[in-house]
């Protein structure tokens, strides 16, 4: 099955993004599809290469880079919601007149019709949030 | 899905968004009309659901110069250019804010949760703010 997924909370404060992450590792060793996991509220801070939680504690960004890497699956940062909340690549930094760039490995920065475009693609959008 | 229609080659899905939350509060509201206002290009067949206090998100004469919010109440009568035409309230949720649809600044039509139940079986794809 193709799947596309939603996923609406920032890291560490809710369990969203642990639960995305999880389905998203058994669908792929199940064998099935994910056309795309978009990130959308404070869902964007999912997507910061600055996050640095405790040693002893898992590192939510550093494991969706990895899987966008073993798997190659496309992790979609919205880009409105991320202006808002200060998340940029370097052309996104460029644009606004900003010092700096903080979006993490295997993300990338896109617009809201990626999540549309997903909901039309996919036998099932599943979201993850409140 | 079975029953999707087919027109000019593209696949056109029942998208169903749902507002559960206050406009103001959490930012929600306002990025639910986003997705709803870019998805409308798309031009898939649109409805959106209030219920909750997703009802506060429609009601008249809203004034946030205290909070100093934007007011985007204005953005939902613009949704009928954006051919959203099909908006459900639940009665319920109406009734027990004390209001009526008088109080609303759009035509909408007011469901029982029975009905809106039905409604969210028929859809592909639904997504809940």
């Amino acid at each position: 099955m193709k799947f596309g997924i939603l996923v609406s909370e920032g890291p560490y404060t809710h369990q969203s993004s642990d639960s995305a992450y999880q389905f998203a590792k058994a669908a792929l060793e199940k064998g099935h599809d994910i056309y795309r996991i978009f990130f959308y509220h404070d869902g964007v801070n999912n997507g910061t290469r600055l996050t640095t939680p405790p040693q002893d504690d898992r590192n939510i960004v550093a494991r969706w880079s990895e899987m966008a890497e073993k798997y190659n699956i496309d992790l979609v940062v919205c880009v409105a919601a991320a202006q808002r909340r200060g998340i940029a690549d370097p052309e996104e930094a460029k644009r606004n007149g900003k010092d700096a760039d903080n979006i993490a490995p295997g993300f990338r920065i896109s617009g809201l019709g990626q999540l549309i475009e997903a909901g039309i693609q996919c036998d099932r959008l599943v979201t993850f949030g409140e | 899905m079975e029953d999707e229609m087919m027109e000019e080659g593209g696949v056109i899905k029942k998208f169903m968004y749902i507002n559960r939350t206050a406009p103001y509060g959490t930012i929600y509201a306002l990025e639910a009309l986003e997705v709803v206002l870019i998805g409308a290009a798309f031009e898939q067949d649109v409805s959106m659901v209030f219920i909750d206090d997703g009802i506060y998100q429609l009601k008249k004469d809203q004034d946030t110069d205290g909070i100093e919010m934007k007011n985007f109440s204005k953005t939902y009568r613009a949704l009928e250019m954006y051919d959203v035409e099909k908006l459900y309230v639940d009665k319920q949720s109406l009734e027990e804010r004390g209001l009526t649809e008088d109080d609303l600044l759009v035509d909408v039509e007011i469901k029982t949760t029975d009905e809106l139940t039905a409604l969210m079986e028929e859809q592909d794809v639904v997504l809940s703010f």
